[in-house]
């Protein structure tokens, strides 16, 4: 749908200014900053143009209301109360009375315009630093009106690249299965949506079960595994044209698949005989590679980010645990060695850290540890929860969680979660249906 | 006539009435786990079906295993002896897991405890070809509860007819 970027054309107006506001996000998000998210001004012929084709009836409020709300989720800022607000927006945008803004204790103001031209969504918008009185950055999109979410997602990310010095994570899209009906026969979709819970769509039709989907790097095909006419199968997806294909030509079940980071290979476990081992296909020339060789169960492979190594999940030592080993399967290290069962290893993006699932003790338990396994630390602990994944700046991880039934059997649920890095702020993302295996997509836009 | 057949029905009525008061009370002894566990593996009959008269459809195993208990064993050569009385007939081990573990483990923990039955099958004179192994992790329980009894009941592997 929205592939390539469609946005036209994005230009940099570059700015020197002494950044004097910065966000610490390697810390607990405890003081979020307070700032204003000024409405994107609009004037009358624009508003009704847009109204029109949108049907919204002011599109500049809608793009700052995104912005808003992306801004609080990631729980390191806090946008202000628009009520609050002393000075209108078109004001604003060209010299804010920054007295106003401090007055209400904004440290800083987005403030910005919205033009209809030539059919076209035409958007600038500007980060101000209200206690230096200084722009921070100014910058301008035009695209077509139908992007008009995807420009307040852009926005944030700029801003939050801006004041935090790391890549934001809103203009990107979470896959995962949409689930329904009782726990016996639980109905499975596979779904996609904008990272905010938005443009919610279903992909299959739930006429056979479909588990772990996952985006590849440019976030245009999913692999994922489905039990199409009862033969569990990793399958690959091109989300634009909707054509599925097998993954390889496997006498059995083939299961967990992710893509390499250059998209080239797809990894994934075959189970055959009561063993599981992982092996590789090649996307271009179809070559298959058996990776691990061993009477265990090695399945849930994961790349670094370079691809010169995959972690996974083995119960060669008797119980689950977590491995590193070279891409080739040499090399084999056991990482993990607290008390109880890891699985569900997944490489962060910025390549330091592995993301896993623990289950100790009748809990489970999403957790970060290093690469070499060392700095073990559990972020969040529930009754049922797994499969995390990164998101794209390797600071927030989304997974998802089950809800006990009663003795009755009755009173279950799933749904998708988010976590930051820190251990904080714990959200949950709403979907139409229940959720679970969510995919958190690549930025779309760079 | 039309007096007696209210009369049957009303009977009927009453007898069902009395086999379903009687099914409650069973079910009361039923859900006590003492007398349907041994360790953690269900020993108990309610979710068993039969293949032919004698010949349960599924075993059971404890947490994480994949070994036939002796009971298992059993099963697993009244199937066994079926088979070759019926040597028409081919048949799929559905091997499954409870919740309580991650869903990609759990895929390859259905897949070996499915094979741990068909190489048991074979063992006593079934062919491979016969027998198609399909795991379904956690994805299909039983039991929809949350507690050991259910979870005890969905860790199995289930003989299917295929033709």
């Amino acid at each position: 749908m929205t592939k390539k970027i469609l946005i036209l054309l994005l230009i940099l107006i570059p700015i020197k200014a002494n950044a004097l506001i910065e966000v610490d996000i390697t810390r607990g998000n405890l003081n979020p900053l307070p700032l204003a998210v000024s409405p994107l001004s609009i004037d009358e012929k624009s508003r009704k143009g847009f109204e029109k084709i949108l049907k919204k009836e002011n599109i500049g409020s809608e793009i700052s209301n995104i912005v808003e709300n992306n801004l609080r989720t990631s729980g390191l800022f806090n946008p202000l109360d628009k009520k609050a607000f002393l000075q209108a927006p078109d004001i604003a945008n060209l010299k804010p009375r920054f007295e106003d803004w401090n007055l209400i204790k904004a440290q800083a103001l987005i403030t910005g315009k919205v033009n209809y031209v030539d059919d076209k969504l035409r958007v600038e918008f500007r980060l101000w630093d209200v206690l230096a009185a200084k722009e921070m950055m100014a910058l301008a999109f035009t695209t077509v009106p139908n992007n008009w979410r995807r420009v307040g997602h852009i926005i944030s990310d700029k801003v939050y690249e801006r004041l935090t010095g790391e890549k934001g994570y809103f203009d990107t899209r979470i896959i995962y299965v949409s689930e329904e009906g009782p726990k016996t026969q639980r109905v499975k979709k596979l779904a996609i949506m904008d990272q905010d819970g938005a443009n919610n769509k279903f992909l299959t039709l739930g006429n056979e079960l479909v588990l772990t989907p996952r985006f590849n790097p440019a976030s245009q095909m999913v692999t994922y595994l489905s039990y199409f006419k009862n033969m569990p199968r990793v399958y690959l997806l091109d989300i634009e044209t909707g054509t599925q294909e097998v993954v390889g030509d496997f006498p059995g079940m083939t299961f967990a698949p992710r893509f390499s980071p250059d998209g080239k290979k797809i990894i994934m476990s075959f189970a055959k005989d009561g063993k599981s081992d992982i092996y590789t296909m090649d996307l271009e020339n179809r070559i298959v590679e058996k990776i691990t060789n061993h009477p265990s169960i090695d399945t849930s492979p994961s790349y670094s980010p370079d691809g010169k190594y995959i972690t996974f999940n083995s119960d060669r030592s008797g119980y689950q645990q977590i491995y590193v080993m070279k891409n080739d399967g040499s090399d084999v290290k056991r990482i993990s060695f607290g008390n109880g069962l890891y699985g569900t290893p997944v490489w962060s993006p910025r390549g330091d850290l592995i993301a896993f699932t623990k289950l100790h003790k009748g809990k489970f338990y999403i957790g970060v540890m290093r690469t070499d396994g060392s700095g073990e630390r559990l972020l969040t602990e529930n009754y049922y929860q797994e499969a995390p994944s990164w998101s794209p700046n390797g600071r927030v991880l989304i997974f998802y969680r089950e809800t006990k039934t009663n003795s009755k059997g009755e009173g279950f649920s799933a749904k998708l979660w988010s976590i930051d890095l820190t251990g904080y702020n714990e959200r949950q993302i709403k979907t139409p249906t229940d959720a679970s295996d969510p995919s958190w997509s690549s930025l779309l836009s760079n | 006539m039309r007096l007696n057949k209210i009369f049957k029905n009303t009977l009927l009525v009453l007898a069902a009435c009395l086999v379903l008061s009687a099914c409650a009370t069973k079910k009361e002894v039923a859900t006590d786990i003492q007398g349907q566990m041994q360790g953690d593996v269900y020993t108990g009959t309610d979710t068993v079906e039969y293949l032919a008269d004698g010949v349960p459809d599924r075993v059971f195993f404890a947490t994480n295993e994949s070994i036939l208990t002796t009971a298992s064993r059993e099963t697993l050569r009244a199937q066994a002896a079926w088979l070759r009385k019926n040597p028409n007939i081919n048949v799929v081990l559905e091997g499954h897991a409870d919740e309580r573990g991650t869903r990609e483990y759990n895929l390859a923990l259905g897949e070996r405890r499915a094979n741990a039955a068909k190489d048991y099958l074979m063992t006593y004179g079934i062919s491979s070809d016969r027998i198609t192994v399909l795991s379904y992790g956690k994805e299909r329980p039983v039991d929809s509860g949350s507690n050991p009894l259910a979870w005890s009941k969905n860790r199995r592997s289930v003989t299917v007819k295929a033709n």
